[in-house]
């Protein structure tokens, strides 16, 4: 199952090409970008692991893709996203975030019933990836 | 799996984008997703294809100069810097190698890029800076950098206090300066030979590989002293070998100081006197011949000092004050300077 999470999540995989001027479209609005990972991709799971710090005073795509391609190297199979940040005062949120890494194969998540009192049922989503401990997920490599 | 990734995204081009069209998304170029990106590369290339010229087609070199509005940025670097003749001719050189090379693209003739990594070498005030910043605007405009800024940076920026703090400390700046020039100030001191294991080694290797590796994405200018920067390049001979353009920037003429002062007063909205004029070129030859002599530079700071003793003279004047003396030094301005003082003293005593 594909996870869908961030923008453009439910187009085809992003080229390197169109990461490029992705991350330049932000550079240009001054957003700094960082690169995150993660193996356990539940979609509340919002804190990923940082690769690096934020990468601050940017002005061209390369350097946003050159750290792209050595978490990805260092990751193979794990989900990588490229956040950008929009420091401005009363946003000072994140204004992109975008998949640029998945698995080779995605098992997805399971529905898991929980009985609770009155006959009530609790329903959760829980990834069949996460069954493994952190590190040998996804085709048990790194 | 690393192998699985890469041919994935490349399949998907080509099978997706008919697909996407037949969607009937917003019309790209309006629309932020990835679709429109993609929509535009495509079409970016389809040009490039039918650019290509016929084997018997001509090109107008001056043509295609005039495009890159290169001979702005000329005519700005005669304006503006005086002297430095065998600076500019080899940046005419290297400006005439790559529209060379942007004609023979459109004949569809690879060429490799050119290496265009430099070394600036010369004494102080020569100009290397303002050099290397025309030199970032040159390369923008003839499409060999993509954003033209130019990053400078010396040791402190580069290396590390403490071990593991050089690597991402140089990365970072290479980062930055990633679509520009990096311009690495007083590069020798980078190497320190008398310690081997300074950091400053890791540095260079970091800078090498760059240098070497991502030639498309940034063009990198040490600049330095000429004798220290050549023992610099006897200890680093990799880094020799990977600078294609050695440039040595010639110390001024009195006459070329004499521009520099003039354009410079110009600049501060001030004039000289005939007189002034004449007691210019004589704290000029006194000044040249002292040491630390930082050619432009010290031209500079003698201006501004004479600036001050002008402003002085003129509190110490009690009637009112126009225009004229406002931005007229007289000679006093200049002779109050210690040049004189001291080349007066000595045959005195």
């Amino acid at each position: 199952m594909r996870i869908t999470q961030g923008t453009f999540s439910f187009l085809p995989d992003l080229t390197d090409d169109e990461i490029t001027k992705q991350i330049q479209y932000a550079l240009e609005n001054s957003w700094p970008c960082s690169v995150e990972f993660t193996d356990d991709p539940h979609p509340r799971n919002t804190y990923w692991e940082m690769w690096g710090l934020p990468m601050f005073d940017l002005t061209d795509a390369a350097g946003v893709l050159a750290e792209v391609n050595a978490c990805r190297k260092a990751k193979p199979e794990h989900y990588i996203r490229v956040n950008a940040y929009n420091a401005s005062y009363g946003k000072q949120t994140v204004a992109l975030s975008f998949i640029v890494q998945r698995p080779s194969d995605e098992p997805g998540f399971r529905l898991e019933r929980q009985e609770w009192h009155d006959r009530t049922i609790r329903y959760t989503s829980h990834p069949y990836a996460a069954d493994a401990p952190h590190g040998r997920r996804y085709n048990g490599q790194q | 799996m690393t192998a699985n990734r890469p041919s994935r995204n490349s399949q998907e081009p080509g099978s997706e984008s008919p697909a996407r069209i037949g969607f009937g998304m917003s019309p790209p170029g309006r629309d932020p997703s990835g679709s429109g990106t993609s929509e535009s590369g495509a079409s970016d290339e389809a040009p490039d294809e039918e650019r290509t010229l016929p084997p018997d087609a001509l090109v107008d070199l001056a043509k295609e100069r005039a495009e890159t509005g290169i001979d702005e940025v000329f005519s700005s670097l005669d304006a503006d810097l005086v002297g430095l003749a065998p600076v500019k001719n080899r940046i005419r050189e290297i400006a005439a190698l790559l529209l060379v090379d942007r004609a023979r693209a459109q004949f569809g003739l690879s060429t490799s890029r050119p290496n265009l990594h430099m070394c600036f070498t010369g004494s102080p005030g020569t100009g290397k800076t303002t050099v290397a910043m025309r030199m970032a605007d040159m390369l923008h405009r003839l499409g060999y950098l993509r954003r033209g800024h130019l990053v400078s940076v010396t040791r402190d920026d580069l290396v590390g206090q403490y071990v593991g703090h050089t690597a991402p400390k140089t990365r970072e700046v290479l980062k930055r300066a990633m679509g520009g020039l990096l311009f690495i100030d007083e590069a020798y001191y980078l190497y320190r030979e008398d310690n081997e294991r300074d950091y400053g080694q890791e540095s260079i290797e970091i800078l090498l590989q760059v240098m070497e590796g991502q030639r498309e994405d940034l063009v990198v200018i040490l600049a330095g002293y000429k004798d220290r920067m050549d023992s610099f390049f006897v200890s680093n001979p990799g880094m020799s070998s990977r600078i294609a353009h050695h440039i040595d920037f010639p110390d001024y003429t009195l006459q070329e100081l004499e521009d520099i002062g003039k354009l410079m007063v110009r600049e501060e909205g001030y004039g000289f006197t005939p007189e002034a004029q004449e007691t210019f070129r004589e704290y000029l030859k006194r000044r040249k011949s002292q040491p630390r002599f930082a050619n432009a530079r010290s031209v500079r700071n003698a201006i501004e000092r004479a600036r001050l003793r002008h402003a002085s003279r003129l509190m110490e004047t009690d009637r009112p004050v126009g225009k004229t003396e406002l931005t007229t030094l007289a000679p006093e301005d200049l002779l109050g300077s210690r040049v004189f003082a001291d080349q007066d003293s000595s045959p005195a005593s």
